[in-house]
């Protein structure tokens, strides 16, 4: 459904715009319907910048990203552009300033109906209404009519859940959305992703917290300074990591009932084989090698 | 015995009246102790934090009082903290990130710092050179501006800053929350490390973060909308918690291995009560699968084994 082959995105920085720094590195992978798909990565590792490319925030600097066949960069013009966001949402990290604080939390709801349901009787609205906040289990009562600040960081979250879900969503970019909320009510959260994934929604879930990766997702791309360090079926990259990177990350999670001293003990105790990881000499390009049934390990970047 | 705290209550003042966000705090620190203190937000963790070492103009205590190696520290009498303050209590501040002054070297603001503490500079120099390089940083930073260094070594010169006249007492807000995996593992073992030396006698360290907490400390306390719910060695919290609350809150936690496919796990339903108005009672009742009659009566926090104390009904 959608497919990201061989993108790169390169930020000019400095005082000038003079320097040049690659934040995302040929990076290839695809979103089925039905499919959760992990990008984990560490700060500065261009899994949000892949995530707004993807909304067409940013264009890529180069590959192309394509979803449902299309080349999402052809699309122009105000109208195509609407046609896109009604099947392609994203949620982002912090509820509490995607609300206008002035008006009452349930206007993201009216925002969407005036720009793409302007014909939509009140009658048909509101339980098209009440239907997305039953999937997001939420309680009308306890949400419609009350201000942000009225509601908790875990209600606001599912609003706009809610509010994506009013549009006939095929695609669903989810940067961050649980790592602003507590404990209690995160699991809530990736709860109602798995949900949602069970009605056919793809569902693009960057984070940095690999315990919350490998909670709902199908398949995880671990990312290393703008490019795939490791990427596959999520069971199998959390059993069996090949890339040093990845193991040296999952080494430094904290567990619950294992110490990292523990950690460190096993890997000592057993010393996971090691994998020829591919190499890439021009600094651009970054391929990767199937190291078992799909399966990949990128490039080695020291 | 470092620090004993005894019903220790602090509220805020707003224009509608007390928010109760401390209320009744009692738990005693040993030396060389790691405490972790976790809970939701809102439930009073950073507050308790910070009345330690000084009130702001909103907070009022109204109640209770603090020991520091069998001294008082009167915490509502701001002259007279000003002595103990780096001195014996020392803090990590929330965002120590953004702690560092942008228009000084980092040298320099140490000196400035321990001038205004009334600690003459050349005294710690070399101490603060070895420390530097204790917790892997070059003493090359001091001639440094911060905005020159990343996020974790930041995170460390604070630390190091903090704790260089060896306090009695170090609070670390949410020090790691910022950061990284790899360097999160890096910071937290160096402030292990700190103790295991001797640079700080015992130390509280707040977080959200229960697994983070499993890994570096030795007791946890678990605090819930203003109170103390549960306080246990590290491996009881995690493996036999005892207070309702603290089970559900570990039953939330999404592991590396766990996933959707073997069942999924449960949040707690309902949100904390808010502390302008604290219902009476134990303050879980209202999401507790647990609560009875009884739970209208406000439990007290009793040592139901030894160094395990819960405030349950159904567990004391």
């Amino acid at each position: 459904m959608l497919e990201l082959s061989h993108v790169h995105k390169v930020y000019r920085v400095g005082a000038f715009g003079g320097g040049r720094l690659r934040a995302v590195r040929d990076v290839s992978l695809t979103v089925e319907p039905g499919e959760v798909v992990s990008l984990i990565g560490e700060s500065g590792s261009g899994k949000s910048t892949i995530g707004k490319m993807v909304l067409g925030l940013f264009r890529p600097s180069a590959g192309r990203i394509t979803f449902e066949g299309t080349d999402i960069t052809t699309i122009r013009g105000h109208a195509a552009r609407k046609e896109y966001y009604r099947r392609v949402q994203g949620v982002f990290q912090d509820p509490f300033s995607c609300f206008n604080p002035i008006f009452k939390a349930d206007r993201v709801f009216e925002m969407v109906r005036s720009s793409y349901f302007p014909r939509t009787s009140d009658a048909v609205w509101k339980d098209k209404v009440l239907d997305a906040l039953a999937t997001v289990r939420l309680d009308p009562g306890n949400v419609l009519g009350k201000y942000p600040h009225q509601l908790s960081g875990g209600q606001l979250q599912r609003l706009l859940i809610a509010r994506a879900l009013l549009l006939d969503i095929k695609l669903l970019v989810a940067d961050e959305i649980i790592s602003m909320l507590d404990a209690s009510t995160r699991i809530d959260v990736l709860n109602l992703l798995a949900d949602l994934k069970e009605r056919g929604l793809g569902i693009l879930f960057v984070t940095h917290d690999l315990s919350l990766g490998n909670y709902v997702s199908d398949k995880s791309v671990i990312l290393r300074k703008g490019a795939i360090a490791e990427m596959g079926p999520t069971a199998r990259v959390f059993d069996n990591p090949l890339h040093p990177y990845s193991r040296h990350l999952l080494s430094c999670v904290p567990q619950l009932h294992r110490t990292w001293a523990e950690v460190d003990a096993e890997l000592e105790a057993n010393p996971p084989e090691d994998v020829t990881l591919p190499t890439a000499d021009d600094g651009e390009s970054a391929p990767l090698i199937e190291a078992e049934e799909n399966h990949f390990v990128g490039i080695d970047q020291g | 015995m470092t620090l004993r705290v005894n019903d220790l209550k602090v509220y805020y003042q707003t224009l509608r009246g007390d928010v109760h966000a401390l209320d009744g705090v009692t738990f005693d620190l040993a030396d060389g102790e790691i405490m972790g203190l976790a809970g939701e937000s809102g439930c009073g963790k950073t507050t308790l934090g910070k009345s330690l070492i000084r009130l702001d103009s909103r907070m009022r205590h109204v109640g209770g009082t603090i020991e520091l190696d069998g001294k008082d520290v009167p915490i509502a009498d701001d002259n007279a903290m000003v002595p103990l303050r780096y001195h014996e209590i020392s803090l990590i501040p929330q965002y120590a990130m953004s702690a560092l002054n942008p228009t000084r070297k980092i040298g320099r603001m140490v000196d400035e710092l321990l001038r205004a503490r009334g600690v003459r500079p050349a005294d710690v120099a070399d101490e603060l050179r070895r420390r530097l390089e204790l917790v892997g940083l070059d003493p090359d930073v001091l001639n440094r501006f911060p905005i020159e260094l990343s996020g974790g070594m930041k995170q460390r010169v604070v630390m190091v800053i903090s704790t260089l006249l060896d306090p009695s007492l170090l609070i670390a807000d949410e020090v790691t929350s910022a950061l990284d995996v790899s360097t999160q593992r890096a910071v937290a073992e160096s402030m292990v490390e700190f103790r295991d030396r001797g640079y700080v006698k015992s130390m509280i360290f707040v977080t959200h973060d229960i697994s983070l907490v499993y890994q570096m400390a030795d007791t946890i306390m678990v605090m819930y909308a203003g109170h103390v719910v549960e306080k246990a060695p590290a491996g009881t919290v995690i493996n036999e918690p005892r207070h309702p609350y603290t089970q559900m809150l570990i039953g939330a936690l999404p592991e590396v291995g766990t996933t959707t496919v073997q069942g999924r796990l449960e949040g707690i339903p309902g949100t904390p009560p808010g502390l302008l108005d604290p219902p009476t009672g134990c303050r879980f009742k209202d999401r507790c699968p647990m609560a009875f009659s009884k739970c209208s009566e406000q439990p007290p926090l009793v040592e139901i084994e030894p160094g395990h104390w819960a405030a349950c009904w159904k567990t004391g």
